[in-house]
C-alpha cells in the first residue's frame, strides 16, 4: 500500500521531460543546417532544364534589356529555360541563397559588391574559376582589373560582373563660366578651389553650392573618396590598415577643411536635407543645387531626359594633389551574378552565367539598354557601343588601371560602416583625434572579421 | 521524518487523474502556442547565442566566443542598449504622463468631446511607416514646416532627425502624436473613479492636486502599472519608427561603397531590436544576434519584474 504522497517536483517530472523532449526534438531539427550540396544536370546532353533566375532591376527598360538577353540565350541554347523573378531584393536572394530548397534560384544577381566576401566565405555561390578554366576563359584578360577584384574574395571567383559603375564629375559648365573657371578641375586641391569659387550664398543658406563634400551627399561616402586614393583597407596579413595607411588620414583632413571653407558642417548639413530624391529630376546636380557632383555613368542618361537648364559636361573625379599623375582613375562598383553552390541544375546554371558575363554581344547590348559600363574589355572596345563624350569618361575611368574599388570581405561591408561612422564624427567636429578614432576603429573591423571567420 | 499520510482510494486517485488530463485538454491549445511560439524560439535563443551559425552551413558550438564578441569587441552593443534604456525611460515616462492628461482634459471637456477623442486617437491608427515618414517631411530642418515656422517666431530651429542630439526627442515626439491608445484606456480608468469620492474629498477641503494624488491616482493606479509595463515591453521591441526616420533623413539609398548606416544619425537612432536584425539576417552572424535577443529577454524581464515589485508599494490597495 502506498503511504507516502509524492512530492510537488515528483509529480511535474512526466511534464518536464515531455517539455525538454519536444525542446531537444526541435532543437535537433533547427541544427540540420542546409544540404549545400547541388549537383549537375544533363542540359549538356541536350535534355530540357528548367533554371530560375533572380535579379534586382525593376524599371521598365532595365526589366526589357534582361528579358532580352534571356530570350537571346534560350535562342542559343533551346533546351536551358530561365524562368525570371525581377526586383528582388539582395538581402531577399541572400536569404534564399542561405536557406536553399527546391523554390531557391539557380542563379542571382546581385547591385551589392559588398556581398562578394560573405558569398564567397559562406560557399552560397559556387566557385567559378574551375568553370572558366575548364571553357578556357582568362579572366584576368577578359574583365577589366578592379572588376575582377570586386567578385573575387581569396581566390574564390564566386561571382563574375554584368556591367560595372564607375564614379566621375559632373560639372556644370555654365556655372563654371559665369564663375570664370575654364575647366573642371582635376586634382583635390583644385576641386576645393573651384567648389568655393562656385558657392553663392543666400542668408544663412546657399543660392548654389560648389560642391556638397558631406559624407552623407549623394555618391560622396568615404569609400568613394578613398577610391582616388586607391587605398587598401586591409594588408596582405587581412588586417585592416585603416590606421596606417597615410591616405586615410589625408582624406578625413581634406574633407574636414573643404566642409568648413564652404561654411561648417551644420550648414552644409542643412542645405543637404534639402536636397530632392538622388534618382530624380529632383537631384541636387540636376536642379542647380549643387554645380558639381560625383556620380556614376547612368546620371549621363538621366541628365539627357530631365534636360537640366544649364550646359553640364563629365570628367574623371580629381585625384589628391600629391597623385596627380593618376588623375583618370575613379571609384568601380557595379552587378555581380553567380551560381547557387545548392543548385541542382549548375551546368545549364553556369551556361547561362557565361553567356550574360561574358558573351561581348549580350554585355554590349545590355550596356547600351540600361546605360551602364560594360563588364569585360572586348565590350569595352566593341564598335557596336552606343558612347558619347559623357558617357566615355567612364569607360576610360572603367579601363584605367588605377582606378580601384572597395575589397570583398567576409563580413560584407561591415568594415565600410566602421570607417564610415568614425568620418562622420570627424566631419561634424565631434571627433578631432585622428590616430586614436582610426587605431579604435581598425580594431573594431579586425574585431568583426576575426568574428564572422569563426 | 517521511511524511506519512492515509491511503488515497483508487477511485479518487482516478478521478483526480481525469481532472488532470481534463484540464491538459483544456490548456493543450495554449500549451501548444506557448510551447511553439514562446518557449521554443526562446529556449533555440539561448542555445544559438552559444553556437556559431551563419544560415547555411551547419551550426557548431562556440561557448562564450559570441557573448565576448558582443560585450567586448562590438561597441555599437554600447550605443544600441543607451539609445534603448534612453527611450525606455523618457519615451514611455512622457507618454504615460501625456496620455493620463490627455484622458484628464477631455473628460473634462463639456462640449466637443467627441471632436477632440477622434482628433487624439486618430493618429494612432496611422501606420508606423507612414507616419514616421510624415514627420520625417514635417520635420525636415531645411526644408520641413515646422523649422520654416519655428524660424519666423524667431526660434531656433534644430536638426530633428538629422542631429543625433535632437533625434530620440523627435521620435519621443511622434510616440506622443500617436498617444491614442494610452488616452482611451485612462479615459476609461478616469470615467471609472466613483464620483462619492471626489465630492468627499471636496467636503473636506482638498485641493485639485489632492483630488489627483488621494483619489484618481489610486483609482487608476493599475492602469498606470499597466501601462507603464506595456509601453516598457514594446519600447523594447522599438524598431520600425527609429529605421524608418534614419533612413529617410538620411537620404542614403545605400549600395556598393555607400553603407547605410544604421542608427542614422551617428547612431542616436540605433536600438536593440535593429542590432538583432542587423547581425542576424544582414551579416548572417545569428550567434551575436542570439546574444543581443537575450539581452533584450533579460532586460524586459528586469523591468517587468521591479515594475511589478513596486506595485504593492505603488497602490492602494492590492
Amino acid at each position: 500500500m502506498d503511504t507516502t504522497r509524492s512530492s510537488p517536483l515528483a509529480r511535474r517530472r512526466p511534464l518536464a521531460a515531455l517539455a525538454a523532449a519536444l525542446c531537444t526534438a526541435f532543437l535537433a531539427s533547427a541544427c540540420t543546417g542546409t544540404d549545400s550540396g547541388g549537383a549537375e544536370d544533363a542540359s549538356a546532353a541536350g535534355q530540357d532544364v528548367t533554371i530560375t533566375f533572380w535579379h534586382g532591376w525593376n524599371q521598365d527598360n532595365e526589366v526589357k534589356a534582361i528579358n532580352d538577353n534571356v530570350a537571346a540565350f534560350e535562342k542559343l541554347h533551346p533546351n536551358i529555360h530561365v524562368k525570371v523573378r525581377g526586383n528582388i531584393a539582395d538581402e531577399k536572394s541572400e536569404q534564399a541563397l542561405r536557406a536553399g530548397g527546391p523554390d531557391a534560384p539557380d542563379v542571382v544577381s546581385s547591385f551589392s559588391t559588398d556581398n562578394v566576401g560573405k558569398f564567397c566565405s559562406s560557399h552560397v555561390f559556387a566557385d567559378l574559376g574551375p568553370l572558366l578554366k575548364k571553357d578556357g576563359i582568362d579572366p584576368a584578360k577578359t574583365f577589366p582589373p578592379a572588376m575582377l577584384q570586386y567578385s573575387q574574395y581569396q581566390g574564390n571567383q564566386c561571382t563574375l560582373p554584368l556591367l560595372g559603375d564607375a564614379y566621375g564629375l559632373f560639372w556644370n559648365k555654365t556655372a563654371f563660366a559665369k564663375a570664370g573657371i575654364s575647366g573642371p578641375p582635376k586634382t583635390f586641391g583644385e576641386l576645393a578651389e573651384d567648389a568655393v569659387r562656385l558657392t553663392i550664398p543666400s542668408g544663412d543658406s546657399y543660392q548654389q553650392l560648389g560642391f556638397m563634400p558631406n559624407y552623407h551627399g549623394y555618391e560622396t561616402p568615404i569609400a568613394h573618396y578613398l577610391g582616388q586614393y586607391g587605398s587598401t583597407w586591409f594588408g596582405p596579413d587581412g588586417r585592416s590598415t585603416v590606421a596606417t595607411d597615410p591616405t586615410v588620414t589625408a582624406m578625413l583632413t581634406w574633407q574636414k577643411q573643404l566642409v568648413d571653407r564652404l561654411g561648417g558642417f551644420e550648414k552644409l548639413e542643412k542645405y543637404r536635407t534639402g536636397f530632392g530624391d538622388e534618382y530624380s529630376a529632383k537631384n541636387p546636380f540636376t536642379t542647380g543645387q549643387v554645380a558639381m557632383s560625383m556620380d556614376g555613368e547612368w546620371r549621363t542618361a538621366a541628365l539627357a531626359d530631365d534636360k537640366p537648364d544649364f550646359e553640364w559636361a563629365t570628367a574623371p573625379f580629381p585625384v589628391p594633389d600629391e597623385l596627380a599623375s593618376t588623375y583618370g582613375r575613379g571609384y568601380q562598383t557595379g552587378t555581380i551574378i553567380g551560381v547557387a553552390n545548392n543548385s541542382r541544375k549548375r551546368t545549364a546554371a553556369w551556361e547561362f552565367v557565361k553567356y550574360l558575363t561574358t558573351d561581348t554581344d549580350a554585355v554590349v547590348s545590355f550596356a547600351n539598354a540600361i546605360h551602364n559600363v560594360p563588364s569585360t574589355l572586348a565590350a569595352l572596345d566593341s564598335p557596336k557601343l552606343q558612347v558619347d563624350a559623357n558617357s566615355r569618361t567612364f569607360l576610360d575611368i572603367a579601363r584605367n588601371p588605377n582606378s580601384s574599388t572597395t575589397p570583398a570581405s567576409i563580413n560584407g561591408g561591415a568594415y565600410q560602416i566602421s570607417l564610415q561612422n568614425f568620418s562622420f564624427e570627424v566631419e561634424s567636429g565631434q571627433q578631432t583625434d585622428l590616430k586614436a578614432g582610426l587605431t579604435a576603429t581598425a580594431k573594431e573591423i579586425d574585431d568583426a572579421v576575426n568574428q564572422a571567420k569563426k | 521524518m517521511a511524511l506519512v499520510t492515509s491511503p488515497v482510494p483508487p477511485a479518487l486517485r482516478a478521478k483526480r487523474r481525469r481532472e488532470r488530463v481534463r484540464t491538459l485538454a483544456f490548456l493543450s491549445p495554449w500549451l501548444v502556442g506557448f510551447g511553439f511560439f514562446f518557449l521554443y524560439p526562446l529556449v533555440s535563443t539561448v542555445y544559438f547565442s552559444f553556437m556559431s551559425y551563419d544560415g547555411f552551413l551547419p551550426p557548431s558550438f562556440s561557448g562564450l566566443q559570441n557573448w565576448d564578441f558582443v560585450f567586448t569587441k562590438y561597441p555599437p552593443f554600447w550605443t544600441g542598449l543607451a539609445n534603448t534604456l534612453w527611450l525606455v525611460v523618457v519615451m514611455v515616462g512622457l507618454r504615460v504622463v501625456f496620455g493620463l492628461g490627455i484622458g484628464m482634459l477631455i473628460t473634462k471637456v463639456k462640449t466637443g468631446a467627441g471632436f477632440f477623442r477622434t482628433a487624439f486617437y486618430l493618429p494612432y491608427l496611422a501606420p508606423p511607416v507612414a507616419a514616421t515618414m510624415a514627420f520625417a517631411f514635417l520635420l525636415n530642418p531645411g526644408t520641413g514646416p515646422v523649422n520654416h515656422l519655428l524660424g519666423e517666431l524667431g526660434l531656433p530651429q534644430p536638426g530633428w532627425f538629422n542631429d543625433p542630439s535632437w533625434s530620440k526627442p523627435a521620435l519621443t515626439l511622434l510616440a506622443m502624436w500617436g498617444i491614442g491608445d494610452l488616452m482611451v484606456i485612462f479615459m476609461a480608468a478616469l470615467l471609472d473613479v466613483p464620483r462619492e469620492q471626489y465630492e468627499a474629498a471636496e467636503l473636506d477641503g482638498a485641493s485639485a492636486f489632492q483630488r489627483f494624488r488621494y483619489v484618481t491616482l489610486p483609482n487608476i493606479s493599475p492602469i498606470v502599472m499597466f501601462a507603464v509595463v506595456t509601453g516598457v515591453i514594446q519600447t523594447m521591441q522599438y524598431y520600425t519608427q527609429a529605421i524608418v526616420a534614419g533612413k529617410v533623413a538620411s537620404g542614403v539609398i545605400g549600395g556598393s561603397g555607400q553603407q547605410f548606416d544604421p542608427g542614422y544619425p551617428s547612431g542616436s537612432t540605433w536600438t536593440l531590436p535593429q542590432m538583432v536584425y542587423n547581425l542576424g539576417f544582414q551579416h548572417y552572424d545569428y550567434g551575436s544576434a542570439c546574444v543581443v535577443a537575450v539581452v533584450l529577454f533579460a532586460l524586459s524581464m528586469a523591468f517587468t519584474s521591479l515594475l511589478l515589485r513596486r506595485r504593492s508599494g505603488f497602490l492602494a490597495e492590492d
